[in-house]
Formats: C-alpha cells, sequence, structure tokens
C-alpha cells in the first residue's frame, strides 16, 4: 500500500478508528427513482447560491447613504442614487464577471425555490412525510419558508425601483397585523417607510442569518434522512424492511456529484444567456414613482395575486379595523405553512393510519389525498396567475377589470373541480398495473377460435432481464 | 474494467458488478470526450476572463465547462459502475422496550439529584426566567414608537406645493386634463407626503359636500400614497377621470373625492386642502384631515 489514498486514510484511521463507519458509509444502499434527485437539485442550488453569494459580499456596499453616479452605465450618468443601487451597477459593469455572478445567483435563487416547491410536492404525494418521517416533513417545510424569506430579502437589496415598490407592499402588510402591526412594522424597518436602515438589516438577515439558519436545517434534513434511509417504491424485492438501490460509493456518489456540475451548468448557462432583473432598467428607488407590470419574483407570485384579487372588504368597529391586506397578505400565508406543518399529523387523525411506511404509495392508490393536493395547487397556480392581472390583460387586449373578476370567481370555482376530477381519474387509474413496461408476448389464435399468449422470445441485443437484488459482499470486519 | 471494479472476494462473474452499458468502451469514449471539452472550455473561460471578460461568453463557457464535467460524471457513475441492484436490510427505529427501561434508570439516576434541592431549582428557574424576560426589551432599540407618525406627513398650514426639482406651483401650471406629482416645500421626495395635484376640469369641483373651497380654478390634490398597500398612485386615466395603482390595480375615482371604484382598495386617498397665495403660488391650508396611505389596526382611533 504505498498510494498517496492509502497512506491518508491509514493516516486518518489510526487516530479516529473510522475505516469502520466509512465502510458502512460507503456501502449504504440509495434508491434510484428520477424523482428522488429533486431535493438534490434543491441542495446543488443552494451550494451554487453560496459560492456566488460569497462573490457578490466582495462587491455589494448595503448603504443608502446618496451618492453620485459615475460609473460606466451611461444612462445613469450623474444621477443621485443609494450606496447600495451604485455597487449593484457596478457589480453588473464594472466588476469583470460580475454580471454573470449576479444573474447566476438570481437565477440560482429561483431554482432553488422551484426544486424545493416540486420536492415538496414529490414528498406529498407519495406519502413519504408519514411516520416516521414527520419530523423530517417539519424540518423541510421550515427551510421552505426560509429559502421563501431570503429570496425576498435577496432581491430587495439593490434598492432598485422595483425592489423598493416590493418592500413598501411588505411594510404596508405588516402595518396591517392587528394590535402589533405599527410596532411591528417600525420595529422591522427602523422606523415609517422608507426607513434608512432596512437594507443593512437585511443584508444581515440574507447574508449570515437565514443562509446559517438553512445550512443548519439542511444537515438536519440529510441526518435525518441518513438515519432514517431513504423511502422506495415498490419495486422488485423492495419491502417496508429493505432498501434496494445502488451503494454511496461509488455509483450513487458519482451520479450526485455529476448532478450538482449539471445543475451548476445550467445556473450559469441562465446566468449568462438569459438576463434577469435588470436593475439599470428599473432606475434607483424613488418613493413617488412606481412602473407598471410591477412583478416579484416567480415564488411570490401567490402573494401578489391574492392581493390583488381581494375584494375590497375589511373589517372595521369601533374605530378600530383589520385592513384589507391582513387577509390575503398575512392570513393567507399562515394558513399555507399552518396546513404544511400540520399535514402528517392531520392524515394520520383522518385516516387512523398512524404505522411506519417505507414503501411510498403511487399517487394513484391515494385518491383523496392526490386530489386534496391538486385542489391546493390549482388554488396557488390560479393566484400565481392572478398576480400577473395586468400584464395578462395587455396579452389578451382585455380589461383588468374582466380578468380581476374572472380571477376572483376561478380561484374558488376551478380547484374544487380540479378535486373531483383528479379524485375520480385516480380511482379509475388505480385498478391498473403500473409502473413497468409489460413483456412483450406472442399471441395466437387457434382454429377453432380460442386465444392463447405467450411470452415472446427476447429479441438480440434487448436488455438483460432484471436481475433480482442481492446484499453487498460481506468481507471480515465489524459494522456499525 | 469489470476486474477492477470488482471487490476482492466476490465470484468472477457476478452480473451485479458490471458495468450498466451494453459497450462499456463506447461509454468510455464518450466521457473522455466530455472531460476534453470541459478542459477546453476551461481554459477558454480562463482566457476570457484575463482578455477583459464577456458576460454571454462566460456564461456559455461555464455552461460547457461544468456541463461537460456533470455529464462524464454521471455517465460514468450510470455506465461504468456497479448498479446492483443491491439490498440493505433497514434496522428497526422503534426502539425497544429494554432499552427504553434502560435510558429511564439512567435518566432517573441524575434526575434525582435535582429533585432533592427542589427549592435550588425553582430559584434556577427563576434566574433563567428573569433573564429570558430581560433579554426581550433590547428589542424595543429596533425602531421608534410609532407614535403620531403615521397620522402626520410634512404638510402644515400655508406650506408650499413644490415639484420635485423644487420649484414652487403657480395657479398657471397646468393645463385642463394635467397631472403633477408634488410635495411640501422643504420635504422633495417624502414618501409619506407624496401628492397628486390634478386638473381634471377649469372651474372649482365639490368633491364631498363641506369641500366646495378645496379646489381654486378646478386644481385637485390628493395623497399618491394607496390606501391598500401603499404604493404610490402613478396612472391617471383622464378620459375617465381615475387614478389607477399599479400595484394592485386599485381604481379611485377623482371626482367623486378619489372613492375607490375597483380593485382592493377600501379607501379613498385623502384629499389635501389648497389655496393659492397672493403671488399664485399654491399652499396647503392644513395638513390632510385622515391619516395617508394603508390601514392600520387603530386608524379611527386618532384624529391626525
Amino acid at each position: 500500500m504505498k498510494s498517496p489514498t492509502a497512506a491518508v486514510s491509514r493516516w486518518v484511521d489510526d487516530r479516529f478508528a473510522a475505516s469502520r463507519w466509512v465502510r458502512t458509509a460507503l456501502n449504504k444502499i440509495f434508491p434510484d427513482h428520477w424523482s428522488f434527485m429533486l431535493g438534490e437539485i434543491a441542495l446543488y442550488a443552494f451550494v451554487v447560491l453560496v459560492l456566488t453569494g460569497i462573490y457578490l459580499t466582495f462587491f455589494f456596499d448595503p448603504s443608502l447613504n446618496k451618492v453620485i453616479y459615475k460609473g460606466s452605465y451611461a444612462p445613469l450618468q450623474g444621477v443621485e442614487m443609494s450606496a447600495a443601487y451604485r455597487s449593484t451597477l457596478d457589480i453588473s459593469f464594472d466588476v469583470r464577471a460580475g454580471l454573470v455572478m449576479r444573474q447566476m445567483h438570481h437565477w440560482a435563487a429561483i431554482i432553488f425555490i422551484g426544486a424545493i416547491v416540486v420536492h415538496l410536492a414529490r414528498v406529498f404525494f407519495t406519502g413519504a412525510f408519514r411516520r416516521p418521517r414527520e419530523l423530517n416533513w417539519i424540518v423541510g417545510v421550515t427551510l421552505f419558508i426560509l429559502a421563501f424569506v431570503n429570496g425576498f430579502a435577496g432581491y430587495s437589496l439593490p434598492d432598485d425601483q422595483l425592489s423598493g415598490t416590493g418592500l413598501r407592499i411588505a411594510y404596508s402588510i405588516i402595518l396591517a397585523i392587528p394590535l402589533i402591526g405599527t410596532w411591528a412594522a417600525s420595529l422591522v424597518f427602523g422606523g415609517e417607510f422608507p426607513s434608512e436602515a432596512i437594507i443593512s438589516r437585511l443584508y444581515g438577515i440574507h447574508i449570515l442569518i437565514v443562509p446559517a439558519a438553512i445550512a443548519i436545517l439542511l444537515v438536519a434534513h440529510l441526518g435525518i434522512m441518513w438515519h432514517q434511509k431513504h423511502t422506495q417504491f415498490k419495486i422488485a424485492g423492495a419491502t417496508e424492511n429493505n432498501v434496494v438501490g445502488s451503494p454511496l460509493w461509488p455509483s450513487y456518489a458519482a451520479k450526485s456529484v455529476g448532478l450538482f456540475f449539471m445543475v451548476s451548468a445550467f445556473v450559469a448557462g441562465l446566468g449568462g444567456l438569459a438576463q434577469i432583473n435588470p436593475i439599470w432598467i428599473y432606475g434607483p428607488f424613488v418613493a413617488d414613482r412606481v412602473s407598471s407590470a410591477s412583478q416579484p419574483d416567480w415564488y411570490m407570485g401567490w402573494l401578489e395575486g391574492a392581493l390583488r384579487i381581494m375584494p375590497a372588504w375589511e373589517v372595521r368597529a369601533f374605530g378600530f379595523e383589520i385592513p384589507n391586506p391582513f387577509f390575503p397578505g398575512v392570513l393567507l400565508p399562515g394558513i399555507t405553512f399552518g396546513l404544511l406543518y400540520a399535514w402528517p399529523f392531520l392524515e394520520q387523525r383522518f385516516s387512523k393510519d398512524r404505522d411506519p411506511h417505507n414503501v411510498l404509495d403511487r399517487p394513484r392508490d391515494r385518491p383523496l389525498r392526490t386530489a386534496l393536493g391538486a385542489t391546493a395547487l390549482s388554488f396557488y397556480f390560479l393566484l400565481f396567475l392572478a398576480g400577473g392581472t395586468d400584464v395578462w390583460a395587455v396579452i389578451l387586449h382585455a380589461s383588468v377589470n374582466a380578468l380581476v373578476i374572472s380571477f376572483r370567481v376561478a380561484v374558488l370555482a376551478l380547484p374544487p373541480l380540479v378535486g373531483v376530477v383528479t379524485y375520480y381519474l385516480c380511482k379509475e387509474l388505480s385498478g391498473a398495473g403500473g409502473g413497468r413496461r409489460k413483456p412483450p408476448a406472442i399471441v395466437e389464435r387457434s382454429v377453432d377460435g380460442g386465444y392463447e399468449a405467450r411470452p415472446a422470445p427476447r429479441p438480440a441485443g434487448s436488455p438483460e432481464p432484471e436481475l433480482a437484488p442481492e446484499p453487498l459482499p460481506e468481507t471480515a470486519g465489524t459494522t456499525e | 474494467m469489470t476486474e477492477s471494479n470488482r471487490p476482492e472476494g466476490t465470484e468472477p462473474h457476478d452480473p451485479h458488478f458490471d458495468p450498466a452499458a451494453r459497450h462499456p468502451e463506447r461509454a468510455e469514449r464518450t466521457i473522455a470526450v466530455a472531460f476534453v471539452i470541459a478542459t477546453v472550455a476551461g481554459l477558454a473561460l480562463a482566457v476570457t476572463y484575463w482578455l477583459g471578460g464577456q458576460t454571454q461568453a462566460e456564461g456559455a463557457l461555464l455552461f460547457v465547462c461544468l456541463g461537460g464535467l456533470g455529464f462524464g460524471i454521471t455517465l460514468w457513475g450510470k455506465a461504468l459502475m456497479a448498479q446492483g441492484p443491491f439490498v440493505q436490510e433497514r434496522e428497526n427505529l422503534i426502539g425497544s422496550d429494554e432499552d427504553k427501561a434502560a435510558f429511564k434508570e439512567s435518566f432517573v439516576r441524575g434526575e434525582e439529584s435535582f429533585e432533592r434541592r427542589r427549592f435550588l431549582l425553582r430559584l434556577l428557574f427563576g434566574g433563567v426566567g428573569a433573564l429570558g424576560v430581560a433579554l426581550i426589551f433590547p428589542i424595543r432599540s429596533l425602531g421608534p414608537s410609532p407614535g403620531r407618525t403615521l397620522f402626520r406627513t410634512q404638510w402644515r398650514k400655508g406650506t408650499r406645493m413644490v415639484r420635485s426639482d423644487g420649484s414652487p406651483v403657480r395657479i398657471s401650471d397646468l393645463e385642463v386634463g394635467g397631472v403633477l406629482t408634488v410635495f411640501p416645500e422643504g420635504s422633495v421626495g417624502s414618501s409619506d407626503s407624496q401628492t397628486l395635484l390634478l386638473r381634471p376640469a377649469p372651474s372649482p369641483i365639490t368633491t364631498q359636500p363641506g369641500r366646495e373651497d378645496w379646489s381654486p380654478s378646478g386644481y385637485l390634490a390628493f395623497s399618491k400614497v394607496c390606501t391598500h398597500a401603499g404604493c404610490p398612485v402613478g396612472l391617471y386615466e383622464h378620459d375617465r377621470k381615475q387614478l389607477l395603482c399599479p400595484c394592485h390595480q386599485s381604481t379611485f375615482d377623482v371626482l367623486q373625492g378619489c372613492q375607490p371604484s375597483f380593485g382592493p382598495a377600501t379607501r379613498p386617498l385623502p384629499q389635501l386642502q389648497i389655496t393659492v397665495d397672493e403671488n399664485g403660488f399654491f399652499r396647503a391650508v392644513d395638513d390632510y384631515t385622515d391619516p395617508i396611505g394603508p390601514g392600520f389596526w387603530n386608524r379611527g382611533r386618532r384624529k391626525g
């Protein structure tokens, strides 16, 4: 044993007795399914976010001090703006590789939250949140909320016209909370909007507090998954008490590292070739300006839509009031995330199923859960669409008011319909066998009209028949 | 390939350790090409940066470099490494009764030393509780008391009306149909004092009973801060005499005292009483009589 790898592992092993548990880790079996990659995409998008974000911190100045722009973007020469906005312009035009990093950072955030949402849907529809994984579901929902908050904090930092408008709305939503709203808004923003403090506060939250919380919870999320072992679909040989798949070392590790590079590649391609958040077009934030078609990042779209289509209702009594934005801006996300947290326990309560589950459901085999999930998804998707009523009006040559009224009706009427259709589709499909392609058969009709089927011979060059899963070979030594 | 991949002591023909690819040489060639392309793209990226950088080229080269690595590594993992399928038992995640009993014994052994000194324990909780309460107070430093700030703007009795460049506004400055964003003199850019000066007609307009003299020569002044979520109400539709907020499409009817006519806003934009001084400049008669901007829980309790 002369190789450097052997030398290093010997050195470590002579100090930590690590070979025993590392070997167990290397031999750990991971089930294979494309949908198990969704969470990994989110993980790797987070890695890209951290790497590009570190680069951006070297150049970004989270200050609202007034400066006069003298950089290389001609249309804004001589314009008064905040140091935060100027440094974002400098990153975009004067820092070499700055724009590609900035755009990669933004695209990675968009993909991060997108992957989280699709991963969450996968976990929901396959029942992966059931006992013993309720706690990891809670950690996952918390990660979702943190990602959501950090996305908003991040795109609010450049102090451009669009992000300033977003902060203005956020301030108004906090202000709308009964009893504590006026104090809460003042404490969060450090005074009345627009305050001098908010950008530097959001900066600390965006680059330290929330990312640290995400990193800690990610470790918990993966650690719990590692300890409890991943769920699997009911493939050949899979039972509630085993895991069928490929070992961490080397094939699963190679595929996962490969996925990391491919996610980064995708983000880099978008960051270089697809413009995002061109703050030099929006201009610096000025309190009395606003542009039409002001749209937030995609993951805020459902809240934007809810704010837009909420009828002009509010509660007033004895000089007190619950302002209108409270309902779509505070109550709706409160109920949304509350239901998400509670779901595993609600389902246990109503289904009376408190047994441990390691084999996943096919969504069609759980018609009620799938129908409820489809109802919820269609509800939020319609709210998301309603977040662009002004844009739809231009595209469809329709009046904004007609669109808003249509969305008010659609948001209430369509989701139950989607739910009912999904329910009966699942009922219909659950009888059919699923998953793998059926082996070819030769059907012969006999002279007296009867039919007989027999398996077709395997054509030359077709894949080998499936192997039965086997444990990795045992070798000497103890395992954990 | 298969020989070197196989751990010692296994049968030489165990198909679980075979590469998944039917033609491993071909996969090997593809992977090699991917890694070569990645290397070339990586070098080109360094050169691009050295020459001054170019965003699209950087993104594209980074895509090719990372993509080549990712594609090659993934294909290596999928096509040339043992895929099994392998199986592993799950350990039982429900603790056994013996373990639970043993844990309880260990825990109770330690707990007893606290239980014996209940009085000390209560004092300890008291101290920790007091510390916890004391640590809540610094939150107060984060911002000033909202106090009356939400009920007041920078408009005062007699404040002159100026444009965003600071120049005062005269009675002759707007054509009929015109609109202008104005501020109190000395507070240009103030978020809560931003006001729209409109002239929908050449003669005085009564928006509400009791406001007969609020609109000299057909000039009306309304808060520009939307009563829904606080965006500037930036769009004026002259033919319909409507103000539209671009954020959430609340619509306000100018001739009806900016009552909301569509969208989520529930309250009119507050109107500012204005007058014209002896030099023809607009001045505020006083601050807004109603709090401007979005609602809050005790908005109706303390009049400005």
